[in-house]
């Protein structure tokens, strides 16, 4: 196990230097636009732009480049580890903004994470133990609309019904668990909801389908066979088969969501990473989008890994290989 | 073990016009159609038919597996003087897996994947016992052994995926006799299994069928399995009860031409070329539409009119087992002796 888990970091490892490379050579190789002159600002002289030129060593060949750029990522800048870089736009580091932000978005995305679960697994249980009958078209009904509304859509009702009508929630915006517990869970209660109901919608799909699947096993008339409760045939034999997709689904999708959530974020007006890359593609920003897309890389990387890791705990047979 | 071993001979299991129909959008599908037999203790019954006989449906349903819920059951099953068809579902399960077990026909399907071996074992235990959970792994690690799993204990910790299809064979019957049952349905627990493994299989079965004085059915389609082992026989098809009788008996005396049909099938060594394999003209009938009289007769090389429009009952003639077909004993004795016997 513990080799394996080596094997699988070096690979890790491997995807983030790769994910850096081709994030470099997008936006210093391949616009035509020189970056000096973006940070250089409005109608700058000859002079500044070379000693900007200077300063982030882009004067230097592409291989020199490239390589400052992962020594600062690897091994940091003088505003810590790692190194994060200086913005162009508000010509500060970019450091702390950048980890105050991931935490916003890895409370939204986690949040969100938890509810999709709970409410897709759930679901899933229900309709594939109710094949047919109302409490599947039901369920199965719930998944059609969650895949099918929009996150936008979703967001603005939730906010036009709950906040604007019903004022049971106190609006949109972050406001830190430190600060206050309560608004800080009414802030993002309707975030995770409706980043979750989409997610939910899928994985009741899967959580179904794979049930459904484990009941026509063999073993599962073997568990009955034996003379256990339809409760232990069902959640001990069943379940235990069939949650494995869900966990590789679920690493995945949790990975991809820590890179940012875009749309919700925008929708609640919440400062994480996809209002932060949306708002830095805007402006040029090239830093910051290097360091989120770099960042969602190893997020997907990792929690892949992490999902790889628990599936081998879950089923026996992959295990070491 | 129980205290007091009831005498052999004793019924275990009656069975009469047992009848499983299974509604589909296509029709009633009529996968058993009226069969009554009786296993005594300490025999064993081999069944046997081809695929779609009837004959693993007719187990399932005495096992409680396939319910009113799936198909449509009438008859009877009395199993040590109750009828098991009227139990309630809570008190089915407790007889299921502890008076009564199945071993089924594919042993790498039929473990769970993710359960150690001797947790699946133990598992059984703790659903009809009430004993720690080491008291349970103690005896599942016990059975284990008995079935002639080497090094128990470590058998016992490993996943199915890290046995041989003889040993996860092997572990199915741990589990389907831990708790000592007194009917054991063995249901073609050989034909997944390499031949040289399916020998050492069914004489396990043998050996701890003595040991536990259980009585056992085997169902196959091997007439090898059944001549070898088999106390009584019966010949399955289309729902129905062909042929009945004991041991090896039946065969040398065979009384229905399904039978002389499935003897001569038996592919031979010793013919030339073509002449080695004799199947049964023809295909199993649909069990949605049944040919009218009996079920055979589109196969059958005797078919006389009566048979197209009659369904044959089982008879038995004077020194003769029942069989459910209408030629005459001494006709059947005469094909038998002249068409059947000759080539075997």
């Amino acid at each position: 196990m513990g080799r394996y888990i080596a094997r699988r970091l070096l690979w890790v490892v491997l995807v983030v230097v790769l994910v850096t490379f081709f994030t470099f050579v997008i936006f210093f190789v391949i616009p035509p636009i020189d970056p000096a002159i973006l940070f250089a600002g409005r109608a700058p002289s000859e002079r500044l732009i070379a000693q900007v030129r200077e300063a982030f060593g882009l004067d230097q060949p592409f291989w020199v480049q490239y390589g400052l750029f992962l020594k600062r990522i690897f091994l940091g800048d003088e505003y810590g580890w790692p190194g994060f870089g200086l913005s162009f736009v508000t010509r500060s580091p970019i450091r702390e903004q950048f980890l105050d932000r991931t935490f916003v978005t890895a409370q939204l995305a986690i949040g969100g994470a938890v509810v999709w679960l709970v409410l897709g697994v759930f679901i899933g249980i229900t309709s594939a133990l109710k094949r047919g009958q109302w409490q599947d078209r039901v369920s199965m009904g719930f998944a059609l609309f969650g895949v099918s509304a929009p996150v936008f859509w979703l967001g603005l009702m939730g906010l036009y019904i709950f906040w604007e009508k019903l004022h049971w929630l106190p609006g949109t915006g972050y406001v830190p668990l430190s600060e206050d517990p309560s608004q800080w869970f009414l802030h993002f209660l309707l975030p995770w909801v409706v980043l979750a109901l989409l997610f939910a919608a899928f994985y009741a799909r899967m959580v179904r389908g794979s049930l459904l699947e484990s009941f026509g096993q063999d073993w599962m008339r073997t568990a009955r066979a034996k003379g256990l409760s339809e409760r232990k045939v069902v959640y001990k034999h069943g379940l235990r088969a069939s949650l494995t997709p869900v966990v590789s689904m679920f690493g995945v999708d949790l990975g991809t969501l820590l890179g940012g959530a875009i749309i919700t974020e925008t929708v609640f007006n919440l400062p994480g990473l996809g209002t932060y890359v949306v708002r830095s593609v805007q402006s040029g920003d090239i830093p910051v989008i290097m360091d989120v897309v770099v960042f969602a890389g190893l997020a997907v990387a990792l929690m892949s890994l992490v999902a790889d890791i628990l599936y081998a705990m879950l089923d026996p047979r992959v295990r070491y290989s | 073990m129980s205290a007091t071993t009831p005498a052999r001979g004793e019924t275990l299991l009656e069975v009469r016009d047992l009848r499983v129909h299974f509604p589909t959008v296509d029709g009633l599908v009529r996968a058993v159609d009226g069969i009554s037999f009786e296993i005594r203790r300490g025999e064993v019954l081999g069944v046997v038919g081809e695929s779609g006989s009837g004959k693993s449906v007719s187990f399932l349903t005495i096992m409680g597996l396939i319910t009113s819920r799936q198909a449509q059951i009438t008859g009877e099953v009395i199993f040590k003087g109750r009828d098991l068809l009227k139990l309630p579902v809570d008190e089915m399960r407790h007889i299921r897996g502890k008076e009564m077990s199945m071993v089924f026909q594919d042993p790498m399907t039929s473990l769970h994947p993710m359960y150690r071996v001797g947790a699946q074992v133990a598992e059984a235990v703790l659903a009809h016992e009430k004993v720690t959970k080491k008291a349970a792994a103690a005896r599942a690690v016990e059975m284990l052994r008995k079935v002639g799993i080497a090094k128990p204990e470590e058998g016992a910790r490993r996943y199915p995926h890290q046995f041989s299809g003889g040993m996860r064979q092997r572990a199915m019957i741990a589990m389907a006799l831990v708790l000592d049952p007194d009917l054991l349905i063995a249901d073609e627990p050989t034909t997944a299994l390499d031949v040289t493994v399916q020998a050492q299989i069914l004489d396990l079965i043998d050996r701890l069928k003595t040991e536990f004085h259980a009585a056992v059915a085997i169902i196959t389609h091997d007439l090898g399995v059944v001549a070898e082992h088999c106390d009584t026989i019966q010949v399955m098809y289309a729902g129905k009860i062909a042929e009945a009788g004991r041991g090896r008996e039946m065969f040398y005396n065979s009384r229905h031409p399904y039978t002389w049909g499935l003897l001569q099938s038996i592919p031979r060594l010793d013919a030339e070329g073509a002449h080695r394999l004799n199947p049964i003209k023809g295909l199993p009938p649909s069990l949605i539409f049944v040919p009218p009289g009996c079920a055979f007769h589109p196969r059958c090389p005797y078919v006389m009119d009566v048979c197209r429009t009659v369904v044959p009952t089982l008879q038995t003639a004077p020194g003769a087992h029942p069989s459910a077909c209408h030629l005459s004993d001494a006709e059947k004795v005469r094909i038998f002796e002249e068409k059947v016997l000759q080539r075997s």
